[in-house]
């Protein structure tokens, strides 16, 4: 196959991943997508959930919260808040993004309450995948 | 004339300060090496949500009603400085040559008639503007306990700004840091934060598609940006403090050698003045015989 697009997973701290892939599903904010080679160019924002890419040597998961996803016709970049490889990720880590919505929502009205509620139940969502506990 | 012994006594005092600020540039040296490879791995994110940034701000930017935080509130009345610098000294003029510009830029704002309101990061420059400006300070940022500056550390000040920012405290936030040109400079700067300024180029190849809309989005993400600014501004920082220190060191190592020579060259000419007394004392004596 010679479609292949430029991955690259950067986190404000370092850059995590680069590599061609030939598709990646993004939890996008409105939803779920996969982009492939010769996709549409979309900016999106990125809820808490799990990034799956399928690349040469198979498919990788990373857990991402907060931040956007750049896709072009030859690539797609995720500019993640926080990131880590699905298989790295602990319950600590867990823990401190559910400490983290849970802080957003208190005193959070509105609009933002219901975000706030959104990324929580996302965080939720995301722990329950990984088998770890979301109490 | 001091004796031999005071002599020999400073000269020992000398060698020893010698061989701890040379520890001290290695240590330092050591630092800026993991300090530098942090600010080059920070790089890609911060220019990418810049130039995405630049290129959602120019087009939406201009509409009226736009997000505060890029738009400004209309006033420009009360001025926040963020002060970062180093939570330790020694380290030549890095402290004090934000300090210097932060007191400048407030100086001038409050000549200006301008309310300043100053939230310092770092414990040394919190000490050096206290004199002056103390009655300004609102708040402080310890991270004397923070061993290598995380964007936890920048998300958790952007939060403190910006909680402030929403309840009205002030209408544009400045940071101070110092730049990392190379060892032997580094620039004191000052940036705008809020209203947001964005620099680097758009990317005008490309029509986004945007999902949600592209006022949604940039409302998500400034926020986010004044944490990618503070942030980078700490990496910045941190290389700065350790370049800094790393040749205030050097030179303070190499002061050192220079005194111990001197003094040596000293102790020597006194050794010897009392050598040739002694000898003038016998002689003159067996002569008297």
């Amino acid at each position: 196959m010679a479609d292949m697009l430029q991955f690259d997973l950067v986190s404000p701290e370092r850059s995590l991943a680069s590599f061609e892939a030939s598709e990646v599903q993004i939890p996008g904010s409105e939803g779920d997508m996969t982009a492939m080679p010769n996709h549409a160019p979309v900016l999106t924002t990125l809820r808490p959930g799990v990034l799956s890419v399928s690349g040469a040597d198979g498919v990788q998961d990373f857990l991402v919260t907060g931040g956007f996803a750049e896709v072009s016709t030859n690539g797609v970049t995720i500019l993640a808040e926080r990131a880590f490889a699905k298989a790295d990720a602990t319950q600590s880590d867990i823990d401190t993004l559910l400490a983290e919505t849970k802080s957003a929502m208190e005193g959070a009205t509105d609009a933002a309450l219901d975000a706030a509620q959104k990324a929580h139940a996302d965080v939720v969502a995301v722990a329950a995948e990984l088998g770890l506990n979301a109490a | 004339m001091p004796n031999l012994k005071d002599l020999k006594n400073r000269i020992e005092s000398v060698k020893s300060t010698r061989k701890i600020t040379k520890a001290m540039q290695m240590v330092a040296s050591a630092k800026l090496r993991r300090a530098q490879e942090a600010a080059q791995a920070g790089r890609p994110y911060a220019k990418r949500f810049n130039s995405v940034m630049a290129g959602l701000a120019a087009s939406v930017g201009g509409n009226e009603g736009g997000p505060k935080l890029l738009t400004g509130t209309g006033s420009d009345k009360t001025h926040l400085l963020v002060v970062m610098t180093a939570e330790r000294g020694l380290c030549g003029g890095f402290n004090s040559n934000i300090s210097k510009l932060a007191r400048q830029s407030a100086q001038a704002l409050l000549a200006e008639g301008k309310t300043v309101k100053i939230l310092t990061v770092g414990k040394k420059g919190r000490d050096a503007l206290r004199r002056d400006l103390g009655d300004h300070f609102i708040g402080h940022v310890d991270l004397s306990d923070v061993k290598n500056v995380g964007y936890d550390n920048a998300s958790a000040i952007a939060q403190d700004v910006l909680s402030r920012f929403d309840a009205g405290e002030f209408d544009v936030a400045k940071i101070f840091f110092s730049e990392f040109g190379s060892v032997v400079s580094q620039v004191p700067t000052e940036l705008q934060v809020i209203p947001a300024k964005f620099e680097g180029e758009a990317d005008e190849s490309a029509f986004y598609d945007y999902e949600p809309s592209e006022e949604a989005i940039l409302t998500d993400l400034l926020p986010r940006g004044v944490a990618t600014q503070i942030f980078t501004a700490l990496l910045e920082n941190g290389a700065s403090e350790q370049g800094a220190r790393m040749s205030a060191m050097d030179n303070a190592t190499r002061n050192a050698g220079e005194m111990i020579d001197k003094l040596t060259i000293e102790f020597n000419r006194s050794r010897q003045a009392v050598i040739t007394n002694e000898l003038i004392e016998i002689i003159s004596g067996a002569e008297a015989l």
